[in-house]
């Protein structure tokens, strides 16, 4: 904000100062987690500078839950998810930034009312559905309730709206079938929305908990959070050393892949016109 | 292909519905059917082995009614939901306008606000219990250390709900920074050239084409909001499992436990359709309001 | 090369898949099992430990023994794998859910299991105390396997600096409240140790079942379809837990986490805790200073719920995976591997001729506090468990803790919890 660099005063000393207050806040969590991992239990709860570190805390963690398997699970369903929604919406968006069919507009409103009544309001009832058809404990069990993500629809209807007609009518007329089209000329034009939606629904499905818990048994399908929160759960008593470590351990994935992608993250989403 | 031959041809239709096939069935199984049978399912008991269901009316309705649980759990979504949407909301503003400008540290300092959002929460509430813990978390290391005497903050009915939402709005307000940084950085900089030209304060500038040239990205992250205000529950199962006495519990928990712990669907199914009906009035309140801004714009 | 090789693996896998099918089904009997584990430790390695030992000495069954997260979790995934495809035969689930279970018509009784002579004996070789949650209806329901009592655990010197005899920890209420009040430190306003801690999140109901009985009071009937919530001395019981905090002073007001409570004790802010027993390894694995374990303090009489999970049979299974399973849990609980799990863990060892084995034994010589346990089971009684469990036991929890935080008083929040509790479990009569 120019503003801010002409009147480096006072005021831009205090407000400097509260940004950066809040900012230590927000990643007091984390600080504190990359202490308590490092250190041995003890020093868990009290706070030495010098206190000697030790990378135990990981080893422990590491070999009282299968990690490597719920990355494995988690890894797996993140991208059965995102492929299936990539495919469905596309489809869906097409359908409706195109074409002309009766009932289009009834049919769009009831797309929207699914980003209200998300999946997280009908477990009860979906738990049924899963079970009647065999995939409860699957991962494609967990998946199956998001795989028509209307905000996917929503976003990529928006972006294929902007795409000018012309650039289809060229490819009609080079003998492009639809579908064709679709692929060799709405898709590519979209990359930045997919890329916006595509980091949106990775890092929710990365963190999703509830859905999961309820709908897996076992370690073969349990994704990381699951597995943590059966791992870190306050029953057993809270080990807090440990669980940092464990804690750690399935974020860096996702903490290392945002640092280095982070002003890509910003763009793709004022590219997609989230906004 | 114009819009206008398109427009009645049947092959537009049909391909129209075609493509719309897959995501539509997926739609009809996981959101409109499961919203029409727990409908139907709230009018009959819980059958059991020794109990096979049977129709009753109204009855869950009335027990609902009944259910001191529920009425404090509605109280505290209500509560929930009235704090974390406004707050969260400001606060990711702020923080956009913060980044944006010429803050020294500023991409330390987005990193830090952003970091939150990618963060498992059923992980890090494990960490949040560290801070809140009574004499030996850092929050009462800290009062302490300042001379305070610690408080038992989840132990406490009257501050459990508040340690709650602080968890939450640390979460969200995040993930709705980018949408507004996005925005932020697509406003043309002459606006703000030219407000100052007219000696307009950084203030006036803000409420008179900032705040108003932001509004759909409010809309949206307000939607976001509102929806993860009866969604987001993942913190309870680690803090506070909705207690002390349902000090903390929220909507949907409290459908988890009814469902899952005392395995009473129909209950659950009864509860759910309250919810449904929440969100759908706040569908109907928003749309209605998107539509006046749509006329503003 | 690549288009010949894909479709013979592919029918190699057929046949190999189809031979494994019948051999399955003619020699080798495939078991699932659920266990939850809810305190602290390792356990999970033990169990896997004990379940691949079990099929090297019998090699005709095959277990997969799943950890299912919590008690509650464990029985919420067993009933499911019931109604989905992938039944379990045996699960190790909270001792309290046998009324659900039934009402599920989810499990079958051992009786109706047992055949020899030698395994009727063996349904009797276990203490009668914590037989009592696996029993209704004249018929056995469920073996006890990881089960537990609470128990005291006290800082020996937070005893000696507060000029207390650290081998004489508090046996009685009143011992309680004198000791506590020398006990608990402050400098200034500020507490920096707390004379005791008893946990009321996660499993409130627990300890108050402790606090009613000392009482000379139990919370339910025998067919778990009555609550003596509203009882005069559960409710004096109920007043003296809170008084320990709101009157006494020796304990925080409000809820104290059941979760954290551990960390609490080992950091020294509280001089003693009620726990598990089950705690006991991990504590005593931690411990930076002399602590000791003892019995519950009596008011009227000592007492305990015991606590903890039994083994279960379902019906959903066939003659012979019954039999595999009843195998597999006598395996389990026979009296050398009892004492294994319990020298590990901190439970319960579970009969009599566990306690007898030379190596749990020698162990209890070593380490006294192993012992506590299971002299107070002669104190102890069954752990609230009826009909309709899941909200009988909200009720009581959430009773306990609105008296706990100040929101009501006992007699109103203990009587508003029985007239609801009366409601539902009327029909059970």
């Amino acid at each position: 904000m120019s503003q801010l660099s002409q009147k480096r005063g006072f005021g831009f000393a205090l407000e400097t100062g509260a940004a950066w207050l809040l900012a230590f806040f927000w990643i007091l969590l984390l600080i504190y987690a990359f202490w308590a991992a490092f250190h041995p239990a003890e020093y868990a709860t009290r706070f030495e500078l010098f206190a000697p570190l030790t990378l135990e805390n990981f080893r422990i963690a590491w070999s009282q839950a299968p990690f490597a398997r719920y990355f494995f699970n988690t890894f797996v369903l993140v991208t059965i998810i995102l492929i299936a929604q990539f495919i469905l919406c596309t489809l869906a968006a097409y359908s409706f930034a195109r074409f002309e069919f009766r009932g289009k507009s009834i049919a769009f409103a009831l797309v929207l009312l699914q980003l209200m009544i998300m999946p997280e309001v009908l477990i009860v009832e979906n738990y049924i559905t899963m079970s009647k058809l065999g995939f409860v404990d699957t991962i494609t069990g967990i998946g199956l309730p998001y795989m028509a993500s209307a905000f996917g629809i929503f976003l990529l209807r928006q972006t294929f709206k902007t795409i000018p007609t012309d650039l289809e009518d060229a490819a009609t007329i080079e003998g492009c079938s639809q579908l064709q089209v679709l692929w060799k000329v709405y898709v590519p034009l979209a990359k930045p929305t997919y890329v916006a939606f595509g980091l949106v629904s990775v890092s929710y499905h990365w963190n999703n908990f509830l859905w999961p818990l309820i709908i897996t048994n076992s370690v073969t399908t349990r994704p990381l959070t699951v597995g943590l929160a059966i791992f870190g759960a306050p029953e057993s008593g809270v080990d807090w050393s440990v669980i940092t470590a464990g804690t750690l351990l399935s974020v860096a994935p996702l903490l290392v892949a945002f640092l280095l992608f982070q002003r890509q993250f910003v763009q793709s989403f004022m590219h997609a016109g989230i906004k | 292909m114009t819009r206008k031959m398109t427009r009645y041809s049947l092959k537009s239709q049909a391909t129209g519905w075609l493509l719309l096939m897959p995501a539509a069935v997926f739609l009809i199984a996981f959101t409109y059917y499961p919203t029409i049978a727990t409908l139907a399912k709230s009018f009959f008991s819980q059958g059991t082995a020794l109990r096979p269901s049977q129709f009753v009316g109204l009855e869950n309705y009335a027990s609902l009614l009944d259910d001191e649980v529920f009425w404090k759990v509605a109280r505290n979504n209500i509560i929930y939901a009235g704090i974390t949407i406004p707050i969260s909301i400001a606060l990711a503003l702020l923080m956009a306008i913060w980044v944006n400008g010429r803050l020294p540290l500023r991409s330390l300092t987005r990193i830090s606000y952003f970091t939150p959002t990618i963060l498992p929460m059923i992980a890090v509430a494990n960490i949040w219990l560290f801070f809140y813990t009574p004499e030996i978390g850092l929050l009462d290391q800290t009062l302490r250390g300042a001379g305070f005497n610690g408080h038992n903050w989840l132990g406490d009915p009257n501050t459990v709900l508040g340690c709650i939402i602080v968890v939450t709005i640390w979460k969200e307000s995040g993930f709705f920074m980018i949408f507004y940084l996005a925005a932020l950085q697509s406003l043309p900089p002459e606006l703000e050239e030219a407000a100052k030209l007219e000696g307009a304060s950084r203030w006036t500038y803000f409420r008179r084409v900032m705040f108003p040239l932001l509004m759909p990205t409010t809309l949206f992250v307000m939607i976001n909001a509102v929806i993860n205000s009866f969604k987001l529950v993942d913190h309870l199962f680690i803090l506070t499992k909705g207690g002390p006495d349902n000090s903390s519990s929220l909507l949907l928990y409290y459908i988890y436990e009814v469902a899952f712990s005392f395995l009473d669907q129909a209950y659950a199914s009864t509860l759910t359709v309250i919810l449904l009906g929440a969100l759908a009035a706040i569908a109907i309140a928003q749309f209605v309001f998107i539509d006046k801004k749509v006329h503003y714009q | 090369m690549r288009s010949n090789f894909k479709p013979k693996l592919l029918k190699l896998a057929i046949a190999g898949a189809f031979s494994l099918g019948l051999a399955s089904s003619a020699l080798a009997v495939d078991l699932t099992m659920y266990y939850p584990v809810a305190v602290g430790g390792p356990l999970t390695k033990i169990v896997d430990g004990m379940v691949s030992e079990f099929e090297k000495q019998n090699p005709d069954i095959h277990v997969k023994a799943i950890y299912a997260g919590n008690y509650n979790d464990a029985r919420i995934k067993s009933l499911a794998a019931l109604k989905s495809g992938k039944p379990a035969q045996t699960a190790v689930m909270f001792s309290i859910d046998i009324y659900e279970l039934i009402e599920q018509g989810a499990i079958v009784a051992f009786d109706d299991v047992v055949e020899t002579v030698e395994e009727k004996a063996w349904l009797k070789s276990f203490y009668p105390a914590l037989m009592e949650n696996g029993k209704t209806q004249g018929k056995t329901w469920g073996i006890p396997f990881q089960r537990s009592t609470i128990v005291m655990y006290y800082n020996k010197d937070a005893f000696r600096k507060a000029g207390l005899d650290p081998e004489k920890p508090p046996a009685t209420w009143d011992e309680l409240v004198s000791m506590g009040q020398k006990l608990t430190q402050k400098t200034g306003g500020k507490v920096d140790q707390w004379g005791a801690m008893i946990p009321s999140t996660g499993y409130p109901y627990w300890m108050f079942g402790a606090l009613s009985m000392q009482n000379d009071q139990t919370l339910m009937n025998g067919d778990g379809n009555k609550t003596n919530f509203d009882a005069p001395a559960t409710v004096a019981a109920l007043q003296f837990w809170k008084d320990l905090g709101s009157k006494h002073k020796i304990m925080p007001s409000g809820t104290i986490e059941w979760g954290t409570l551990r960390q609490n004790f080992l950091a020294g802010k509280t001089a003693i805790m009620w726990h598990s027993t089950g705690n006991l390894t991990v504590v005593k694995k931690k411990a930076k200073f002399d602590f000791g374990v003892a019995m519950l303090p009596a008011n009227k009489r000592r007492g305990t719920p015991t606590g903890g999970g039994n083994f279960y049979i379902f019906k959903k299974s066939t003659p012979e995976e019954r039999k595999a399973s009843m195998k597999l849990i006598r395996f389990l609980t026979d009296p050398e591997r009892t004492a294994e799990w319990s020298m590990k863990t901190g439970y319960l060892a579970t009969s009599a001729g566990a306690y007898g084995t030379a190596k749990l034994k020698q162990y209890v010589k070593d380490f006294p506090p192993a012992a506590v346990a299971r002299d107070q089971l002669k104190f102890a009684t069954a752990e609230l468990s009826t009909y309709q469990t899941g909200r009988i036991r909200k009720l009581l929890d959430d009773a306990i803790q609105s008296v706990l935080t100040g929101a009501k008083s006992p007699a109103e929040a203990l009587t508003g919890a029985q007239k609801k509790a009366e409601r539902l479990l009327k029909r059970y009569r």
